[in-house]
């Protein structure tokens, strides 16, 4: 136990603020010489963010993942941003394990046949009202796969998209904006 | 070469070697002959890598279903070619390696060639086939037009039942929880305890066979990275060693070590991930914490190395994208150190926390036995004793130079599975201290022999990679004029697959997560 609390406070905080952008690569993470930002410290960022969703949603944003038939490459970065330098949750946005939870569905890949009906199905399951984030190169367009027999491209074929966020894989950066991005809008 | 430990004569003197990364021989086999090998390979221990079909009828009139097999003198590839285009069948491999069985499905389903079987049926149920495409028609014919679209008309799938008192069902997928891949689980369990477990995937299948034929030599590459995105270094790089190899051309001394660099990163950034992800799916959040932190560390500083976080398009044909600069060197070697001491340091929590490792111990145990019958791959076989790994037994370049350790356990379960991560992520420190330290001067691309003059650019190769879930294959055969004729991609996960319906058995429902986050198999890469 003593040696995991001291690796705790030898850690530290480290996530970063969100309005950082591509932050710089930085190697010293848990040493003493990186400034650190934690989110929670960029109250302003956080209020107008918190804002928003009070207006969009009343409450806090939950998003549910689908892959759609993505090469997993999105999944990883999808994965990131939950590491303590993004720390999404910081933000109050949260993935939830299912569609009837969620406000956003954030959908990788280009839509492959097989998972069409799965996809339109766990849109219908989410409630009103909701946001659909495509996310990755084939989200938004199919990417390299494009359509062919076994592939009908991007999620706007099949699902009314939002808000995309290109790259193959977007960096985990990207993924958050392109979030923030969606809710803002529908705040309009 | 000289396969000499294989009984049947006629195969050992006419496989003729094939152009590949390691030491390789190709026989064309008639039907006779193709039913005996099989039997033989499986009393030698072959190990069974992979089973994919052509349709060549537009060049002799007939369909070939080749099979790999590694053997301790090198990779062997099978061909028969089946001159009954009406109804083409080859005799079944799976009851000598029952591996085979989904991968025959999936070459019925994409060329309608079927298995045949003796004394049992064959499952006719489709793989890749959900009902996206009519049945009667296949991808992979040449008459088959890949761009068409079909609509989806949904066809029942028939799971097996299992019954008795108190027996019920739970259907899980194809979208999951979290955020992981899409795939179907039926458990048939009695209170918490799984009495079986019928997986159902394909629900990826993006068509990325038949695409391949599409594009041309010099930019398929992007496509075989993005067959399993975290497999993108081991898969782009069989991809350019096969062309490589068809095309005879040599890769610089340095980018073969920065590709190697560059595969080691990702054993090292995916070990990272599935370590923290276990200690958390053992209700550990700290590991998780911790282990994605040093793996967003490795991403940034592959940011600033190699340009990218993912090295997706890092291996290209005749080398590398990036050259390594000089200050990188310290960038990296610091990397190394660090992640050198912050693992050992996790690893000793993970060992001494008593929670953590009631959940890992005895639970999945995958036997030793079962893994070597049942033809286990990579990390999963080393887990369970079965000691391979084509860095040790088959060492391409510039791996002939490190001398590897393999790394195994015998325990088959997942604290094993844990344990061969932590090893092997040491000794992936450990060889990328080495490939720094040797790295040669000199360029990081080279040209392509010119494919498309004569026949020297045509024809087929292979080339297999460790990569970090075990031996990623690609087949290739080149057509004229830079084209690409058919290209066969094999991940290790439809080996592993199966294992894990074995895995599960007796053990509860609520450690199903942490049993398959512990095999972390591709849904992407299987599927195709």
């Amino acid at each position: 136990m003593l040696t995991i609390l001291s690796r705790m406070i030898r850690t530290g905080i480290l996530t970063e603020p969100c309005t950082e952008q591509n932050s710089a690569p930085s190697l010293g993470s848990g040493s003493q010489s990186r400034t650190v930002a934690p989110l929670n410290e960029d109250a302003a960022t956080v209020d107008a963010l918190q804002r928003e969703l009070w207006k969009t949603l009343g409450r806090a944003l939950c998003i549910r993942h689908v892959d759609a038939g993505s090469c997993n490459g999105c999944e990883l970065e999808i994965n990131a941003i939950n590491n303590p330098y993004y720390n999404l949750e910081g933000m109050g946005i949260k993935f939830v394990a299912s569609p009837r939870h969620a406000d956003l569905l954030l959908v990788t890949g280009p839509v492959s046949v097989n998972m069409e009906e799965a996809l339109r199905r766990t849109y219908d399951a989410m409630p009103h009202p909701k946001l659909v984030v495509a996310l990755g190169d084939c989200g938004a367009c199919g990417g390299i796969f494009g359509k062919n027999y076994a592939s009908r491209g991007g999620i706007s074929s099949i699902l009314p998209v939002d808000q995309t966020i290109a790259g193959c894989p977007p960096s985990p950066t990207a993924i958050i904006t392109g979030i923030l991005q969606a809710i803002a809008s529908a705040a309009q | 070469m000289n396969f000499e430990s294989l009984n049947s004569a006629k195969l050992a003197s006419s496989g003729k070697t094939l152009p590949s990364n390691i030491a390789a021989a190709h026989a064309i086999l008639t039907r006779a002959e193709w039913q005996r090998a099989i039997g033989d390979l499986r009393a030698i221990d072959a190990v069974f890598l992979s089973l994919w079909g052509a349709d060549d009828c537009d060049r002799d009139g007939s369909f070939s279903i080749y099979a790999t097999f590694l053997l301790a003198e090198g990779a062997l590839v099978l061909q028969h070619k089946i001159t009954d285009v009406i109804a083409p069948s080859y005799p079944s491999l799976a009851r000598a390696f029952p591996a085979a069985a989904r991968m025959e499905r999936a070459v019925y389903d994409l060329l309608g060639i079927a298995s045949a079987t003796v004394g049992h049926e064959s499952d006719q149920r489709g793989w890749l086939r959900h009902a996206g495409w009519p049945e009667g028609l296949y991808p992979l014919r040449r008459s088959f037009d890949g761009a068409q679209q079909y609509l989806v008309q949904s066809e029942p799938y028939e799971f097996v039942q299992v019954e008795g008192n108190g027996v019920h069902e739970i259907a899980v997928g194809p979208v999951h929880a979290g955020t992981i891949e899409p795939g179907h689980f039926r458990f048939s369990v009695v209170g918490e305890k799984v009495l079986r477990l019928e997986e159902r995937l394909g629900y990826t299948h993006k068509g990325t066979a038949k695409l391949f034929e599409s594009l041309t030599q010099t930019e398929a590459h992007r496509l075989a990275a993005r067959l399993s995105g975290d497999s993108a270094v081991a898969f782009s790089w069989a991809y350019c060693a096969a062309l490589e190899a068809i095309t005879a051309t040599a890769v610089p001394l340095r980018a073969s070590s920065l590709r190697a660099l560059a595969l080691e990163h990702e054993r090292i950034a995916n070990h990272l991930g599935d370590l923290g992800a276990l200690g958390n799916d053992a209700g550990f959040a700290l590991g998780l914490t911790h282990f994605s932190r040093l793996k967003e560390d490795l991403l940034r500083v592959n940011a600033e190395a190699f340009g990218a976080r993912y090295l997706l398009d890092y291996v290209v044909p005749g080398g590398v994208a990036v050259d390594l600069s000089k200050s990188a060197h310290h960038l990296l070697e610091e990397q190394y150190r660090k992640l050198a001491h912050e693992v050992a340091g996790l690893r000793a929590i993970y060992d001494d926390h008593g929670g953590l490792q009631d959940r890992f111990r005895e639970a999945g145990r995958l036997t030793p036995e079962l893994a070597q019958d049942l033809g286990a791959m990579g990390l999963i076989a080393r887990a369970s004793g079965v000691a391979h790994d084509l860095r040790v037994d088959h060492p391409w370049t510039p791996y002939d130079g490190l001398a590897t350790q393999l790394v195994t356990q015998s325990g088959g379960d997942v604290a094993a599975r844990v344990q061969v991560r932590f090893d092997d992520l040491f000794e992936s420190l450990r060889l990328c201290q080495t490939l720094l330290d040797t790295l040669a001067d000199g360029p990081i691309q080279t040209e392509l022999a010119d494919a498309d003059s004569d026949q020297l650019g045509i024809g087929l190769g292979i080339a297999v990679i460790e990569g970090w879930r075990g031996p990623v294959m690609i087949a290739l055969e080149c057509g004229a004029h830079g084209s690409i004729r058919r290209c066969h991609a094999h991940d290790p996960s439809w080996q592993n697959w199966p294992l894990l319906e074995y895995a599960i058995l007796g053990n509860i429902v609520p450690d199903f997560p942490l049993i398959n986050k512990s095999f972390n198999l591709s849904y992407s890469g299987q599927d195709g």
